[in-house]
C-alpha cells in the first residue's frame, strides 16, 4: 500500500507565493478585452452589435460596462481596427460598480479616496461564506481551485466556513435566481456585524447573460450591499485572491474607471 | 430530424407503443414539447442501439397525454417538466406535483407553453417540498441545503432516518433554474454558443459542441477535417480536468488528504495546460457553429501532456493499491443493472452498472470514428465500479488526446455559413464527462423557437437517490462523490 504521507512529503511544495512573488499560474489566460478609442473610425460601432451581452453600447462614443462582460472575445474579433485587444486584463475586481464602466465622453477619473470600510481586526484572517445563487459551476470550479495545493488560500489566513454565524464575507456567484432570492438574503441576516459581500462572476455583478427571461437574475445590485465586484467568467483563482485581498487592503486595486493599471 | 426515424401516433396509441419499445430493450432518451403558435407536439427520442437511427414519436395536438412514468419510470421527470413550463397536463401520473418550479412558485402563462401568450416571471418562495410520508418509530428528518458546506452548488438533501440508518432520500433541485432553455429563443441559430457554454461550466464544451453539432444538422453543415479532430481534443481535455477533479474530491470524502491533494493539482496543471492553448481555462470562446473561431496549436497538446499522463497515471494506480480508500467504495451505494436501466442512468454511473453505452463509439461525431478506444464496463453497480470506469476514461482521455493530436493535418477550420435558413431543426449529441447529452434545436424564420437541452446530470440526479434509502450516513457522502453530479446543467 504507497505511503501517501512520505509521497507528499517528497512531492515538495507546490504552492505559489503569488501576490508577493512567484508565478499567478495564468499563462495565457484572457482577460476582459482592452479598449483604445484612438483606433475607432468615426460612427463604427461594429462591436456593439458583436457583443451577445450588451457590455458595448454607442452613444456618439463607445461605452464599455465590464460589469456585464463575459469574456466572450467576440468584439475584437469584430473590430476592423483593432481598437479592442486581447489581454491579459483578469486582475478586475473594485469597489464601486461604477469603476468598471469604461466611458471614453468621462473626464479622467481622478483617483477616489477609499473611505477604509475594513475592521482592523480581520486583515489577519478572513473567513467566508460562499452562496451559489444560481451559478453555472464555472465560479465554484475556480473557488474550489481556491484550494488545491498551488494556490493553497490558507497561506493567506483565509478560510471557508460552513456558517454563515463564523462567516466576515458573503461571496456570492450565479445571477441570483428567483428561487435562491430569499435563501440568500436568510444566509446575510445570519451574519455577524461587520459583514461584507462580494458579487464574484460577471453573473454576480450584473446578470449577463442570465439577466432575460421568466427566471432572470440581475446580480447583487439592488438586493445586497457589495463591498467588492468581480467581473469575470468565471474570474479565475488568481482574480479571485487580488479581490480577497484588495477587500482586505492588502493590494491596490487596478481598474478605476474602466482602465486597468498593472 | 436528422439521424431520426420519426413515427406520428396519438395520445391513445403512446403507451402500447412505449410498452413495446422498453420490452424489446429499446431505452427512452428525453422528451419535450414543441408548440407553434397553439398546436402542441410532444416528442420522445428513443435510442434502438449502437450505430442505428433513433427513433423519433411524435405526438401532435394533444395538450392531455397518458403519463407513461409507470411503464417507463425516467420519463418521470421530463414529464413533470412539461407539465411545470409547457402548459402540458399527463394523467395519472405516479407523481404528479412540481419539479422545477417548487412548491410555492409560479410561472404564468407557462413560458415554454403556447406562442404569443405574454411573459410572465417566475415569481413567489419555495415552500416546503412534496415528500413521500415516512412512517416509523423515532424516525427524524433533515433538510440540509439549499446553501450548504464548503463551496457547493445550491440544493437541498431531505433524508428521513433513525440514527445512522437513511429510510428515505430525496434531492430538491431548481434552485438554480435560469430558464436557459427558452433564453435561447429569438437569437440567430449562430448566436447560441456563449449560452451553451454557460449551461454547465466544467461541461463548456460537450454543451457547446452539442449545441453547434444540432445547428449544423438543421443546417446542413458539413465540420472540416481539422475541426472535427480539434473538438475532439477540447472534449478529452474537458473529460480530463473533470475526472481529475472527481478523483479529488472522491479522496476528500474517504479521508485521504494527499490523494485529494494530487488529484486536485492534477486538475489545475490540466486547467493552466487549457488556458495556453485556447485562452480559457474551461476551454470556452473555441467552439463556433460550422468548426472553431479560430485554429489552435493541438500538434503539439499530445507532448504537452504527457508529464500529466504520466503523473496521473501513477496516481490512479496508487489509489488503487490504497486499501484504506478501496474499502469505502466497495459496496457502498449500488445501483442494479435494472434501476439503472428504468431510471435513466448515464455514462460512467450507467457503465457501472452494466450498461454499454456510449455516445462517442454508439453515434459517432466529430472525429470519433477516426480514433480508437475502448469503452469500459462494470457489472457491480458499487462506488467502485464507477471509480473505476472513471479511470479507464480517463486513461482514454489520454491516449484520445495523443491520437487525435498526431493526427491533425491543417486546413480549414470552418465551414462556410448561410446566410439565411427559413426553417429547420436539428438534433446534436456528445459525450460529456458525465454521460450523454442532447440537444434540439428548431428554427423558424430564422431565429431559434426551441432548444430543448438534456444534461447528464438530469438524468443522474433521478437515478441516486436510489442508491441512497436503506444505506446509512457514513456512506453518503462518499457515495454522492461517487457518482460525480453537477447542479448547474440539470437545473437550467
Ligand atoms: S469580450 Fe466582453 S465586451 Fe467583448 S463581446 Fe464579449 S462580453 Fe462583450
Ligand atoms: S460568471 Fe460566468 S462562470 Fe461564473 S457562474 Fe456566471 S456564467 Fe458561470
Amino acid at each position: 500500500m504507497p505511503n501517501w504521507v512520505w509521497l507528499g512529503m517528497k512531492a515538495g511544495r507546490a504552492a505559489t507565493d503569488w501576490p508577493h512573488h512567484g508565478p499567478d499560474g495564468q499563462e495565457g489566460n484572457l482577460g476582459m478585452p482592452a479598449f483604445d478609442s484612438g483606433h475607432c473610425p468615426p460612427g463604427c460601432a461594429a462591436c456593439v452589435a458583436s457583443c451577445p451581452t450588451g457590455a458595448i453600447t454607442a452613444d456618439g462614443s463607445i461605452t464599455i460596462d465590464y460589469g456585464r462582460c463575459i469574456v466572450c472575445q467576440r468584439c475584437l474579433e469584430t473590430c476592423p481596427e483593432g481598437a479592442l485587444t486581447p489581454s491579459d486584463h483578469w486582475a478586475f475586481a473594485v469597489r464601486e460598480r461604477q469603476d468598471l464602466v469604461l466611458a471614453q465622453s468621462a473626464a479622467a477619473d481622478e483617483e477616489r479616496a477609499l473611505s477604509s470600510r475594513i475592521a482592523s481586526s480581520l486583515k489577519g484572517s478572513l473567513h467566508i461564506r460562499h452562496v451559489d445563487a444560481g451559478s453555472c459551476n464555472g465560479c465554484e470550479s475556480e473557488l474550489q481551485a481556491l484550494s488545491n495545493p498551488f494556490y493553497n488560500l490558507h497561506r493567506l489566513g483565509i478560510f471557508f466556513t460552513p456558517s454563515p454565524r463564523f462567516a466576515d464575507l458573503l461571496l456570492v456567484t450565479g445571477p441570483v435566481t428567483p428561487a435562491m432570492r430569499a435563501p440568500l438574503i436568510r444566509t446575510w441576516e445570519a451574519m455577524p456585524e461587520p459583514r461584507m459581500v462580494m458579487a464574484a462572476g460577471t453573473c454576480a455583478v450584473s446578470g449577463a447573460p442570465m439577466d432575460q427571461g421568466y427566471a432572470a437574475g440581475h446580480g447583487l445590485e439592488g438586493i445586497l450591499p457589495v463591498d467588492v465586484w468581480l467581473p469575470g467568467c468565471p474570474p479565475n483563482p488568481a482574480a479571485f485572491i487580488h479581490a480577497l485581498l484588495l477587500l482586505l487592503e492588502r493590494v491596490p486595486q487596478k481598474v478605476h474607471g474602466g482602465r486597468y493599471e498593472p | 430530424m436528422n439521424e431520426c426515424e420519426s413515427r406520428i401516433l396519438t395520445a391513445a396509441e403512446l403507451r402500447p407503443v412505449a410498452q413495446d419499445l422498453v420490452r424489446q430493450g429499446n431505452r427512452f432518451q428525453m422528451a419535450y414539447a414543441v408548440w407553434e403558435g397553439h398546436t402542441v407536439e410532444a416528442r420522445y427520442l428513443v435510442a434502438l442501439g449502437s450505430r442505428r437511427p433513433f427513433l423519433l414519436l411524435k405526438v401532435r395536438g394533444e395538450g392531455v397525454l397518458p403519463s407513461l412514468a409507470r411503464e417507463v419510470p425516467l420519463l418521470g421527470w421530463y414529464e413533470r417538466e412539461m407539465m411545470d413550463l409547457a402548459g402540458l397536463h399527463f394523467e395519472e401520473h405516479p407523481e404528479p406535483w412540481p419539479l422545477i418550479v417548487h412548491e410555492g412558485m409560479s410561472v404564468r402563462p407557462p413560458p415554454l407553453g403556447p406562442e404569443g401568450e405574454g411573459k410572465g416571471q417566475l415569481a413567489g418562495e419555495s415552500g416546503p417540498p412534496t415528500l413521500p410520508e415516512v412512517r416509523a418509530d423515532q424516525v427524524q428528518d433533515l433538510i440540509w441545503g439549499p446553501i450548504r458546506g464548503d463551496v457547493l452548488e445550491s440544493g437541498e438533501h431531505h433524508y428521513s432516518y433513525i440514527g445512522e440508518g437513511i429510510l428515505h432520500y430525496q434531492m430538491r433541485l431548481f434552485y438554480k433554474h435560469r430558464g436557459l432553455e427558452r433564453r435561447f429563443q429569438g437569437l440567430l441559430p449562430t448566436q447560441g454558443v456563449h449560452l451553451a457554454e454557460r449551461i454547465s461550466g466544467v461541461g463548456s464544451v460537450c454543451h457547446a459542441l452539442a449545441y453547434c453539432q444540432a445547428v449544423e444538422a438543421a443546417l446542413g453543415l458539413e465540420v472540416p477535417p481539422r475541426a472535427a479532430m480539434l473538438r475532439v481534443i477540447l472534449a478529452e481535455l474537458e473529460r480530463l480536468y473533470n475526472h481529475f477533479h472527481y478523483f479529488g474530491h472522491l479522496c476528500k470524502t474517504t479521508t485521504l488528504k494527499v490523494g485529494e491533494a494530487f488529484g486536485t493539482l492534477l486538475e489545475e496543471r490540466v486547467k493552466e495546460v487549457n488556458a495556453r492553448l485556447t485562452g480559457s481555462r474551461f476551454l470556452r470562446n473555441c467552439l463556433t457553429v460550422g468548426g472553431l473561431r479560430r485554429d489552435l496549436a493541438g500538434e503539439d497538446i499530445g507532448d504537452i501532456i504527457r508529464t500529466i499522463a504520466d503523473e496521473g497515471i501513477a496516481y490512479l494506480e496508487r489509489l488503487n493499491r490504497t486499501a484504506s480508500h478501496q474499502d469505502r467504495l466497495i459496496g457502498t451505494g449500488i445501483l442494479p443493472r435494472q434501476t439503472a436501466f428504468d431510471q435513466g442512468a448515464t455514462g460512467p454511473v450507467a457503465r457501472a452498472s452494466g450498461l454499454d453505452r456510449d455516445m462517442r463509439r454508439d453515434h459517432p461525431y466529430a472525429a470519433y470514428e477516426l480514433l480508437h478506444f475502448t469503452v469500459p464496463l462494470y457489472e457491480q453497480g458499487d462506488a467502485q465500479a464507477r471509480t473505476q470506469v472513471r479511470m479507464q476514461s480517463l486513461r482514454a482521455a489520454l491516449d484520445l488526446i495523443a491520437q487525435a493530436a498526431a493526427s491533425l493535418k491543417s486546413g480549414s477550420i470552418c465551414a462556410d455559413i448561410p446566410a439565411r435558413v427559413d426553417r429547420g431543426e436539428g438534433l446534436g449529441w456528445t459525450e460529456g464527462p458525465r454521460g450523454s447529452l442532447y440537444y434540439a434545436v428548431h428554427i423558424r424564420d430564422g431565429r431559434l423557437v426551441r432548444v430543448k437541452i438534456k444534461s447528464p446530470s438530469f438524468s443522474n440526479w433521478r437515478v441516486f437517490p436510489f442508491t441512497v434509502h436503506g444505506s446509512n450516513m457514513m456512506d453518503f457522502a462518499i457515495n454522492e462523490a461517487s457518482f460525480g453530479l453537477t447542479v448547474a446543467g440539470c437545473d437550467r
